[in-house]
Formats: C-alpha cells, structure tokens, sequence
C-alpha cells in the first residue's frame, strides 16, 4: 500500500497542509507515547531529586521549562550544591549537551517545510528522543512541523508534569527499577540506532562509536565519552566517504530516503 | 544552594538553547557541504546514539547487557515498540534470575 502520502514530500506546495496535517499529528502523538513511559519515572525522580537539592517549586519549574534537557539538569543540581563559581557550572551544562549541536546541524538541513520562526522553536525541543524520531521521520515520509511539534509536545508535556508529581509526592515514589523502567531510555536508544542500519558504514561507525564512548568513559570519564565517541564515529564515516557521482543538491535527501525506506517504515510506522 | 539561583538556570538555558541551534547556524552559512561532511552529517545519528547508549552495555550487569543486545537485535527485524517491549521482559526476566 503506497498511498501518495507514504512518498517523500520535500517541496512547499499550498495544499500541504490540508493533506497531511492531521496525518502528521496523528504519526507525532503515536511516535512518542511509547517514550512517555520512560519519561515518566525519570522525571519524577528529577523533581524529587531537585527539591531534595534544595530548590524551591518554582525553581526547580523555571528549570525543566527552560532549559529542557534532562541530564544537564541533573548536572547543573548537583553542581549547584557544591557553591562552584557560576561558569564552571555552565561550562558543566555545555560539556554535557555538546551533543546536540551535531544533532543540530543534522536535522537542520531536513527542515526545509519549517519558517524561520518554526525553526527557533524547533530547535529548542531537541532532545534526544526528539531528534531521533525525526531523523527516522525525514528518512520515511519526511520531516514537516505538524509531526515535529506533535511529537514535541507529547514529550515537553510530560516531562513538565512528571517534573511536578515527583517535586509534590517524591517520598511516595516507587523504585522505578522494579519495573526495569529505569532502562526504558537506554533500550529505546538502542532501537533507534538499529533502525538506521542501512545507513553508510553502520557497522563500523557503530563499533567506532561504542569503542571510543567506553574507552572515554572508563579513563576521562562521563560526560565525555558522548561527544568524543560521537565525534570518532562521524570522522569515520567522512574518512570511508566517497565523492558523489553528480552535483544534485537534492540527491542526497532523496536517497536516503529510498535506502531507509523499508526498514525504517517497518521500525516506526507499526510502533 | 547558591544564592543567585535563577541566573545559573538562566545561563544554563542559554548555553542549551545555543548548543541546539548553534550546529545549524554554522552550517547553514556555508552552501553546500563537502562530501565528506556530508557523510559526517548522515552518521550522527548512529555515532552519537550509539556513544550516548554504549556505557549501559558495561555499567550496569549482565541483565542489562543482554537487554540491550536483545533490543538492537529485534529492532533490525521487527518495530520499535517490539524492540522496546522484548528488551524490556527480557531485562525484568533476567533480574529476576540474575537476582
């Protein structure tokens, strides 16, 4: 069944919307359910764990609300409980989300449905879970703001509330590894990776990749091993590149999103 | 707690929003990239996944060593949500053997 819809849609026409809008947020809101189980127990431990810290509500609220990245908030509330000067705690904060300006420069380039405006509010949403549906949804039926917002909302949203259940009732809280919650994130990523393994070089990216994080985190240590291991696999890939066949701006996207095709559709659209 | 908490937070934010729209900005200044950046840009997913993924192989047990296994090996065939579901049993199984 390869309705028009399932085809990727890369140019701005007028009737886009209209045609797959509610498509789009249908897609978004079932993408990111799965993750709000994973969410859920990971934010309320932020919010008990902030107020435990020593902040106040609406401290800790003013935090998840704009600075929306869960680990480096953890790292800024522990830091913060040492008294260190203000800029070792914000260089912390950089160290830890360097990741994000390769996640940044990636998904950019396939925002090319977004305005200006969209695209600054885009941008602050990209959080991991974030940034990988949308790579996985650019490769497929392409990338338009109606999914990404969707999606974006699901994840804010709970993140938000999960944040205020667990800052009101943390001693209530059960051990979410009783449920293996706790490793809901970490399994959910490792999903995601095998997904784009019809990509260029996957195999040796990955083991690049996972080789140089362990060897980080074992000998500088955490954060570290994210953007080293990151930045080892990418010089990887360029170092195997070979030199495009003709000079066609578009041919890139419209490839991948043939080579992902199948295996991708299969990975995210009965999720 | 420090006694100018609100300007922390507020400089944490900015550091956030900047690493997030920061790699866009930049690129989008040149044209179109080289080949090889190219190929750079197409492995972020992976390589930057996989680094942020790969301490939970040897930090935590067997159980969740194995789960991890079994997740990226279902998701090569089958769904996310299949993949997210079997590693999840599998490690709920495996603790409970495992003890």
């Amino acid at each position: 069944m390869t309705s028009q819809f399932d085809r990727p849609q890369f140019h701005r026409t007028s009737s886009y919307n209209n045609q797959y809008f509610s498509r789009d947020i249908k897609d978004g809101l079932r993408d990111a359910l799965p993750i709000m189980a994973a969410i859920v127990p990971f934010g309320a431990v932020f919010g008990a764990v902030a107020i435990d810290s020593g902040l106040d509500f609406q401290e800790m609220l003013v935090t998840s609300l704009s600075i929306y990245a869960a680990a480096s908030q953890y790292v800024m509330i522990d830091l913060m409980g040492q008294t260190l000067p203000v800029w070792s705690i914000v260089l912390a904060v950089f160290a830890v989300n360097f990741r994000h300006v390769l996640y940044s420069a990636s998904i950019g380039r396939k925002m090319t449905l977004f305005s200006p405006l969209q695209k600054a509010c885009a941008f602050f949403l990209l959080v991991d879970p974030q940034f990988a549906a949308s790579e996985t949804r650019a490769a497929t039926v392409g990338l338009r703001p109606a999914y990404y917002f969707s999606y974006a909302a699901v994840i804010y949203i709970t993140w938000i509330a999960s944040n205020c259940v667990g800052a009101l009732f943390g001693s209530f809280i059960e051990n979410p590894a009783t449920y293996g919650l706790d490793f809901i994130l970490p399994l959910y990523f490792t999903g995601l990776v095998a997904g784009f393994h019809k990509r260029p070089n996957f195999i040796l990216v990955l083991l690049v990749s996972g080789g140089v994080a362990l060897l980080t985190y074992f000998t500088i240590g955490s954060p570290w091993h994210i953007t080293l291991g990151g930045i080892a696999g990418l010089i990887v890939a360029a170092a195997q590149s070979r030199p495009p066949q003709k000079n066609n701006p578009e041919r890139n996207i419209l490839e991948n999103a043939h080579e992902d095709g199948t295996g991708l559709e299969e990975g995210t659209a009965n999720a | 707690m420090h006694d100018n908490t609100y300007l922390i937070i507020l400089a944490c934010a900015v550091v956030t929003y900047t690493t997030r729209i920061g790699g866009h900005m930049v690129l989008s200044r040149f044209g179109s990239p080289h080949y090889r950046v190219e190929a750079a840009l197409e492995a972020v997913p992976t390589a930057v996944l996989t680094a942020l993924v790969a301490p939970s192989l040897l930090n935590q047990g067997p159980a969740e060593a194995i789960s991890i296994l079994i997740a990226g090996v279902v998701a090569l065939r089958g769904s996310l949500m299949m993949s997210v579901a079997a590693g999840l049993v599998s490690l709920v199984a495996l603790r409970f053997v495992l003890g």
